[in-house]
């Protein structure tokens, strides 16, 4: 598996150099730029400013010259947040936004595949329809209704926990982000675990399980279970990329310190290194992420090798 | 010994929330820490490169000015103690305060002031704010690179407690905008040892009445008492934590949570709730701004006064106020809000007539210039991407409707729709102007030769006017030159002004000392807490 991995490793450069060149250039497209704001700049000032930032070098040195930053790991400076790097902010984000992406999504898992599992154990029963239903409404409730109405109830309302904030990461302050960012996951995981349970539970080699005289727990646990994780695997991929890194809905709603909003804010700011550090970073993200969730696929299903 | 340690991983995870837990709850409010949210995620603390209003709120704790702020917006004396004028109106002499102190115990003195202006005047510097310090003698030549030499800057220290400005011409509201960061003093013996570092917290020193404790990007910045503020003994607030409160609604319900005492603004849509729930919380006072269509008067389109007057005319501002915005705007009628000092503003000439005789008015105008019904008048109307200003340009559209104007509304985001104002790519574009000091002229240069005359009006009148008031001593003659002026702007129609801002913040009534003001600039020095 060893040389498999170092493989798709070495595969990934391209594939990262290819995102790179492309969000380069087409960012640089997009009219307006990180000095364009309410009030118009003298020209000499405007000057001083590309100058600071490099921008006054034709384009494509720009980018051989961001090349060689990335491959030293450097990022350059963000052009909207002076004091810090743009490492600086990836870094000081990332944990936050992997901690509560990681909760969340465990939540997400745990609950999901066991509610999953219930609804297609009790096909068409009335509790089937229950959690059918709520997770529709899960899926089909977007997360800026949803954090929005948690914070009103538990925080306004009962206040039982604090609306926003991080408060240096106290416990209480990630339980409503937390449950927002896994309540949509949650819903899907669940039908999607049901759906593949359902199928598995009509295959063959169930039918052969049950034939050997197996109990119905160990039917489901040794070998449905297994198979019907399979698209659920395939899902955690990119979807744990895209919940650790941070949710810009989420986070402004609770005031967390994530990268999520970076994601978002630096395109509009046009704040060009920080939109390419979160490009880049996401990139790898995904490709790690894809590459775990081959690997795992092969441990569930036996008829995957890794061979070339 | 592992056998007893089962779940070694368990045990410090639980450790840490309860950890985290406990620490939480120390760092939570005490009596004396005000809570206030800004609005934003300040770019940074460096007072020579900040630009945005949420930056001011704690830029203007950690530093003071020559002058500053009092809590009713208006100008006082800050590091400066007094200061005299040459007979030229060319050179000030500020005597420093001796018992002002940076927050390491080192004294403030001119070599300080001196240094920050050069600073900023630097190009290596991108500031982006430089331009305001132009007035100085040769500080625009040395901004621009076509002067090298700091020494010929016009800012002189006459001895540790004595600064000498030049200006280049009378500027009779230079003294107003000491107040603004672009010229705050700068440690220069920290700035030296750090570099560009020289802003983190542990390692910034500052001479206002706060000092920088801790600052978590897109957290919090957390703020201690200045023991060494040469009025200590007079600010009440020990420590003040500036959230970043990017989204209102949400901010609003922190609010009431009691999770933040101040906050810069409040949703909108709320507020008639506000108003009926938590009504002397909810603060709305004028502010020194307008919100305006610059018309883009190269364009053949609008060279006709005929057409300029007709688009301004036939806006329903009272429509716009009290039935699309509905939070307190007044109706602009002039160019220059009202509330500054003792100018008089000049409004349009229609302002008394009725509405519905303003559009026959209108509609007669556009007939004049040859537009029609079956014949409209086509523009674009563009917008940057806003609830608000979305709905304004609806409502404007169908205003102008009546009037025989067809308006495309043209919708961009922010960056992009001032890059395009500034190229002169527009026809009718939504624009605001919030004023840097309280003088009509920081107003009316927009229409002057300058980079935010976005719709590029010219009048020579006009500006012989402006320039002649430029070297007016006497402040009452000075005023009558800039009325004169505005009023030939207004009678051109040079622009469309829809409404004067207003300032909204959510303030609790346990905050005390926190004063409505048209500069809507409230330091923390002022408040104190009463629970």
């Amino acid at each position: 598996m060893f040389p498999y991995i170092i493989k798709r490793l070495l595969q990934s450069i391209p594939t990262l150099l290819i995102v790179i060149t492309l969000s380069f250039f087409l960012m640089r497209l997009a009219p307006g730029g990180p000095f364009d704001g309410e009030r118009k700049l003298p020209p000499e000032i405007e000057a001083n400013l590309l100058a600071a930032y490099n921008m006054d070098q034709p384009l494509f040195m720009q980018f051989v010259d961001y090349l060689g930053g990335i491959a030293q790991g450097d990022f350059g400076p963000s052009f909207k947040y002076k004091d810090f790097s743009v490492s600086d902010l990836i870094w000081s984000g990332f944990p936050v936004s992997l901690e509560l992406g990681m909760w969340a999504m465990l939540l997400a898992v745990i609950l999901g595949v066991l509610i999953g599992c219930y609804a297609a154990l009790h096909q068409n029963t009335r509790w089937d329809y229950l959690m059918m239903g709520g997770a529709m409404a899960g899926i089909a409730i977007p997360n800026f209704v949803m954090a929005p109405i948690l914070t009103l109830v538990f925080g306004v309302y009962l206040s039982w926990l604090p609306v926003g904030g991080w408060n240096d990461g106290a416990l209480s302050n990630k339980v409503l982000p937390i449950l927002a960012l896994a309540l949509p996951q949650i819903a899907y995981i669940a039908r999607m675990t049901r759906g593949s349970m359902i199928e598995v539970l009509g295959s063959h080699f169930i039918r052969t399980a049950k034939a050997k005289g197996l109990t119905a727990t160990k039917v489901i646990q040794k070998h449905a279970l297994k198979a019907a994780l399979l698209p659920v695997v395939s899902y955690l991929g990119p979807a744990t990329a895209g919940i650790i890194t941070g949710s810009v809905v989420i986070e402004q709603i609770f005031g967390i310190p994530g990268i999520g909003r970076y994601f978002v804010q630096a395109a509009l700011n046009r704040d060009y290194t920080l939109v390419m550090g979160t490009v880049v970073f996401y990139g790898g993200l995904i490709i790690l992420f894809n590459l775990v969730v081959d690997i795992i696929y092969g441990l569930l299903d036996p008829q995957i090798r890794y061979e070339n | 010994m592992t056998k007893k340690i089962k779940h070694p991983t368990w045990r410090k995870a639980l450790t840490a929330v309860s950890a985290a837990c406990l620490m939480g709850i120390a760092a939570h409010s005490t009596a004396d820490t005000l809570h206030r949210g800004i609005g934003g995620e300040p770019g940074t603390l460096d007072p020579n490169l900040v630009s945005g209003n949420w930056e001011d709120m704690v830029v203007g704790d950690l530093f003071m000015g020559l002058v500053t702020e009092g809590a009713d917006g208006i100008n006082i004396p800050g590091a400066a103690e007094s200061w005299s004028l040459s007979e030229d109106g060319k050179v000030y002499t500020f005597k420093l305060r001796k018992q002002a102190k940076w927050s390491d115990g080192k004294p403030v003195t001119a070599a300080d002031f001196v240094f920050g202006i050069q600073r900023i005047l630097d190009p290596k510097t991108a500031a982006k704010y430089a331009y305001i310090l132009y007035p100085i003698a040769n500080a625009e030549a040395l901004n621009k690179g076509t002067m090298s030499g700091m020494d010929n800057l016009g800012v002189k220290a006459l001895d540790d407690y004595t600064l000498e400005m030049t200006l280049k011409a009378p500027t009779p509201y230079f003294i107003e905008q000491l107040n603004h960061y672009t010229s705050f003093p700068l440690p220069k013996h920290v700035v030296e040892k750090y570099g560009s570092d020289w802003v983190k917290p542990g390692k910034m020193v500052s001479n206002g009445a706060y000092k920088l404790t801790e600052w978590l990007p897109q957290t919090h910045i957390k703020a201690d008492k200045n023991e060494y503020f040469f009025d200590a003994r007079n600010v009440s607030i020990d420590t003040v934590q500036y959230y970043p409160t990017e989204d209102r609604p949400a901010a609003l319900k922190r609010f009431r949570a009691g999770e933040l005492d101040v906050n810069y603004e409040f949703p909108i849509d709320q507020y008639k709730w506000l108003k009926e729930n938590m009504k002397d919380q909810a603060i709305v006072a004028p502010q020194l701004g307008t919100y305006y269509y610059p018309i883009n008067t190269r364009d053949e389109k609008f060279k006709d006064v005929r057409i300029r007057k007709a688009l301004s005319m036939a806006i329903n501002r009272e429509v716009i106020t009290d039935k699309v915005l509905k939070t307190g705007e007044v109706p602009a009628y002039s160019f220059v809000p009202p509330g500054v000092g003792r100018y008089q503003i000049q409004e349009a000439d229609f302002k008394a007539l009725s509405q519905k005789d303003r559009l026959k008015e209108a509609r007669k105008l556009m007939e004049a210039a040859g537009f029609s019904k079956s014949n409209p008048l086509t523009l674009q109307l563009r917008y940057n991407t806003h609830d608000a200003h979305k709905k304004i340009a609806v409502a404007v559209a169908a205003m102008w409707k009546q009037i025989h104007v067809k308006a495309e509304l043209f919708n961009s985001e922010v960056a992009v729709h001032y890059a395009d104002l500034k190229e002169g790519n527009f026809e009718i574009a939504r624009a605001g102007w919030l004023g840097d000091y309280p003088d009509a002229q920081n107003f009316l240069s927009l229409l002057e030769a300058t980079p935010n005359n976005y719709g590029g009006y010219r009048n020579d009148e006009f500006q012989k006017l402006m320039d002649q008031a430029a070297v007016t001593l006497d402040g009452d003659a000075r005023l009558k030159l800039m009325q004169k002026a505005e009023r030939i702007a207004m009678d051109e129609y040079a622009t469309i002004p829809i409404y004067y801002y207003v300032s909204t913040n959510l303030v609790a009534n346990h905050v005390k000392g926190w004063q409505p003001n048209v500069i809507d600039v409230h330091r923390t020095r002022w408040m104190s807490l009463e629970r």
